[in-house]
């Protein structure tokens, strides 16, 4: 006899049993067979220890079943964690819409994502809404674009302005704190605030990613403890450099990796 | 006198205020992060803070965009 996992839960076989046996009796109807991680075509025999997950392709899998999959798509131990976090996004512009998909769809458990703003067509260059969003708070857009992703996130969304005064009361409880804002001033008063009232929590802020620069000027720089800035330092948004969808989602794609590194209890840059 | 500044020597005279030093190195007291001797300061707040021999300053300025 062996044990495996299927479907995230403890199965014990004769030994002889395929992957394919296993589909015509249990999930017959499932098109998507995964092995440890990997997606298979071809029938293989299954082996003590092994993690099996079967979906039918085109079904909504329910929570369990979306976790088991994710789990089944990550290096073992790492989704565990992540599952647990919770990460305080400051903006939904460029970075923070980017950086929201990213995270939610890696199977961050919680995400907290504050903004005042409303979703103008000026944003669609670069940012994570639709023409039918226009309008609307992107707080709201973004949860709606987030739920349609993975819609077991649990997210809290503030629609309103981040300040000295309330940043630790919207964003409360946070593993990772990501300072996503467009104007210069409001990333050094966040900044600022959270270094001073939150300096267990790691902060990831971003400076310079306009323009068309070479993608490896972007960085991510550790300033000091729990501070880590992710950009070019230099390239401003500004008349004749504006801000792209490139580069913003670059900068915005090694924010969300130094959130993950930092989950996991490693050292971004 | 001499202060440090994101790890290079700067020599500038005593009594210099943190409002003076931001205006001489042409950097806008409300998009700047300061630490000074691992102290992270509102520079607003600390305009006429004067520095002093041997002071450890780390700078950094925020550009828009995002």
């Amino acid at each position: 006899m062996i044990t495996i996992q299927f479907n995230e839960k403890s199965l014990t076989l004769h030994k002889k049993t395929s992957l394919f046996e296993l589909r015509n009796q249990r999930q017959a109807d499932a098109d998507i067979l995964i092995i440890n991680g990997f997606p298979v075509t071809e029938d293989a025999p299954l082996n003590h220890g092994d993690r099996v997950v079967m979906i039918k392709r085109g079904a909504i899998p329910d929570a369990e079943q979306l976790e088991s999959l994710m789990l089944a798509r990550h290096t073992p131990g790492i989704h565990a964690r992540i599952a647990r976090s919770r990460v305080g996004i400051a903006g939904a512009g460029g970075l923070g819409s980017n950086v929201a998909i990213a995270l939610a769809r890696v199977g961050v458990g919680e995400l907290i994502i504050a903004d005042f703003d409303v979703v103008e067509p000026s944003n669609l260059n670069r940012q994570q809404y639709f023409i039918d969003q226009i309008g609307l708070p992107k707080v709201f857009a973004l949860r709606e674009n987030l739920k349609r992703i993975n819609p077991y996130v649990n997210i809290e969304i503030f629609n309103g302005r981040i300040d000295q005064q309330n940043l630790t009361h919207v964003f409360n409880n946070i593993d990772v704190m990501v300072e996503a804002f467009d104007a210069p001033d409001q990333k050094a008063m966040l900044t600022v605030a959270h270094l001073q009232q939150a300096p267990d929590c790691p902060l990831v802020a971003a400076s310079g990613m306009a323009g068309h620069a070479s993608s490896n000027s972007i960085q991510t720089q550790h300033v000091r403890k729990n501070f880590y800035l992710v950009g070019d330092q230099t390239t401003s948004a500004m008349p004749g450099q504006g801000l792209m969808a490139p580069r913003v989602s670059i900068a915005a794609g090694h924010q969300a990796n130094a959130v993950l590194r930092l989950l996991l209890g490693e050292q971004p840059e | 006198m001499n202060v440090h500044i994101n790890g290079e020597n700067y020599p500038c005279a005593s009594g210099l205020t943190i409002g003076q030093l931001l205006t001489r190195l042409n950097l806008q007291q409300d998009r700047v992060v300061i630490e000074l001797n691992q102290k992270i300061l509102n520079a607003a707040d600390n305009i006429n803070t004067k520095l002093h021999e041997a002071d450890k300053l780390e700078i950094i300025q925020f550009v828009g965009g995002g």
